[in-house]
């Protein structure tokens, strides 16, 4: 986990040039209109572009496994960025990046959705689960425990998306037979090939019939 | 990715304004597409209108129609008790898309506006007309597995990527925008075209029009109806070629059909000529042999694609049949 400040040097030297351009481009009135008052005041004051860059942020209020959290974040931040370097809850996983894989799902407002399509900035009062979110104190979900003993998983990679993605397969009400659970979860790549696994975990947690 | 400006609009009045005096400015709902194009660099827009706010999210079902909100999720239609029943193929073309968790982002009008998959578009490395206009064809004497058999031009033989559209092709639907000169309507089968020399352009919509509505009319295509979509894998991938069959039988009698095709066109292909053929056959076996060639008139492959050429007939008489015996 790298730390914060040393994304926003990283950011601010890769993109120096678009940003720039940007800034210049956007007249007073453009400026005011849409974007953050401390650019604005950045602007006005003749601060450093740099600076002007660094409060280049929109205000995000946002839920993540309970706790409430007012950030200031980068458009372009994703959902999965946010969660894994501004929040440190690494247990999302970034596989693909381009929602090819689904190791990234969380659930957005209790509906699964891929974090790393989804843009923080659109999550306004949002209320997210994450893999961290499931377990009460040390009492695991039914689920992670389903997945513990039915072997769901080898490397683990794939593994809090599939937890994720299988509580939402249940809950949607796709979970009725094995063909059904592996359609539902066809968005959730394994690269171990623990899907016969993954499967029965589902399977035996849906016939449980625990509250998820 | 490039950093954006991003903007809530709170009604469809003023996204469109936002819209309009920005050259590089997107509309943004599920993201599904575009933030993937973004962080590939494909597109770079400097704002982004969020239209996820509007009230576009409705299924409403007035007399002897439905209309669907732009906003409306994939997997909202996909599960409406009303639209499964009504609009059956509709339904099995949804949930043939993506996987869950996209089909719960992406919405009805995003998924119309979806770019082509082509590979050469995705890559800024590599030529691609649709993308940088003249700067020349990648998959044309490249890889070009997925790509056209048909309408395809010297300039592009991308196909347009969704299901969901080619089910709404098959059944006459209606698209409704708003845009800066006002409100107007825009046949399914017209909203797409076909690459010509201008492949940049995937559809008709004028001036950053917002989509607000599809508005499918009520039909007798409830039961015979099949999505057959073949691909690489059993799901989660596009389609190499997909078939939309609807049919009105009664007494063995075909007395209505409605057939498009996916994974073939710049477009959603319409088989109108195949249509017009089976309405008034008795359902056989031949019949739809017959449909299926006449489905693939004026056919042309690319090399890596002659494949489509075989499975594409093939589709269409299974599809057909599947469709018949429900």
């Amino acid at each position: 986990m790298a730390p914060k400040k040393t994304n926003i040097k990283k950011v601010i030297e890769d993109d120096t040039n678009s940003r720039r351009d940007f800034i210049k481009k956007s007249g007073l009135f453009t400026a005011l209109a849409f974007t953050p008052p401390s650019l604005v005041m950045a602007s006005e004051k003749k601060w450093d572009e740099k600076i002007a860059e660094y409060l280049e942020t929109v205000p995000l209020s946002i839920e993540v496994n309970g706790t409430k959290h007012n950030l200031n974040v980068e458009p372009r931040t994703t959902l999965l960025d946010l969660l894994r370097e501004n929040l440190q809850l690494t247990g999302t996983k970034k596989g693909c990046d381009h929602g090819q894989c689904g190791a990234c799902t969380v659930h957005v407002n209790g509906t699964r959705i891929l974090s790393c399509l989804s843009l923080a900035s659109m999550q306004q009062n949002a209320q997210i689960t994450t893999i961290e979110g499931l377990s009460k104190g040390k009492k695991l979900h039914p689920m992670q425990e389903a997945f513990i003993k039915n072997d769901g998983f080898q490397c683990g990679y794939c593994t809090p998306g599939q937890i994720m993605s299988g509580i939402a397969c249940i809950k949607e009400g796709h979970a009725n037979s094995r063909e059904e659970i592996r359609e539902y979860m066809s968005g959730n790549i394994c690269r171990c090939g623990a899907y016969h696994n993954i499967v029965d975990a589902i399977t035996e947690v849906k016939e449980g019939g625990k509250p998820l | 990715m490039k950093n954006f400006q991003i903007v809530r609009a709170l009604s469809s009045g003023s996204a469109v304004t936002n819209i309009s005096k920005d050259p590089s400015a997107m509309f943004i709902a599920g993201g599904t597409n575009l933030v993937d194009l973004m962080k590939k660099n494909v597109v770079a827009p400097e704002k982004l209108v969020d239209i996820t706010a509007l009230d576009l999210k409705k299924i409403e079902f007035g007399t002897g129609k439905v209309s669907i909100g732009a906003l409306a999720k994939n997997s909202q239609v996909a599960e409406d008790k009303s639209i499964k029943e009504k609009y059956p193929l509709l339904a099995l073309a949804l949930a043939a898309g993506a996987s869950q968790q996209i089909r719960h982002m992406a919405t009805v009008g995003g998924n119309m506006l979806q770019r082509t998959r082509c590979s050469y578009f995705y890559n800024t490395d590599m030529p691609c007309n649709k993308r940088t206009p003249k700067s020349g064809c990648g998959a044309i004497g490249g890889s070009n597995r997925m790509h056209a058999i048909f309408g395809a031009s010297e300039s592009c033989i991308a196909v347009h990527p969704s299901d969901m559209c080619i089910a709404l092709a098959a059944l006459d639907a209606t698209v409704f925008v708003e845009g800066p000169k006002g409100k107007r309507q825009i046949k399914f089968t017209d909203f797409h075209r076909l690459p010509g020399n201008t492949p940049e352009k995937d559809n008709t919509l004028e001036n950053k029009e917002l989509i607000t509505s599809v508005e499918i009319p009520e039909n007798n295509f409830t039961k015979n109806v099949h999505y057959l979509k073949v691909r690489d894998r059993s799901s989660y991938a596009f389609a190499l070629i997909s078939v939309a069959v609807g049919l009105d039988i009664k007494n063995n009698v075909i007395n209505d059909a409605r057939l498009a095709m996916g994974g073939v066109a710049h477009k959603p292909w319409r088989l109108t000529e195949a249509e017009e053929f089976l309405k008034g056959k008795t359902v056989a076996e031949e019949i739809f042999k017959q449909a299926a060639n006449l489905s693939m008139k004026g056919a042309k492959s690319y090399g890596d694609n002659d494949f489509k050429l075989t499975l594409g007939p093939n589709a269409i008489i299974e599809a057909l049949t599947i469709a018949a015996s429900k």
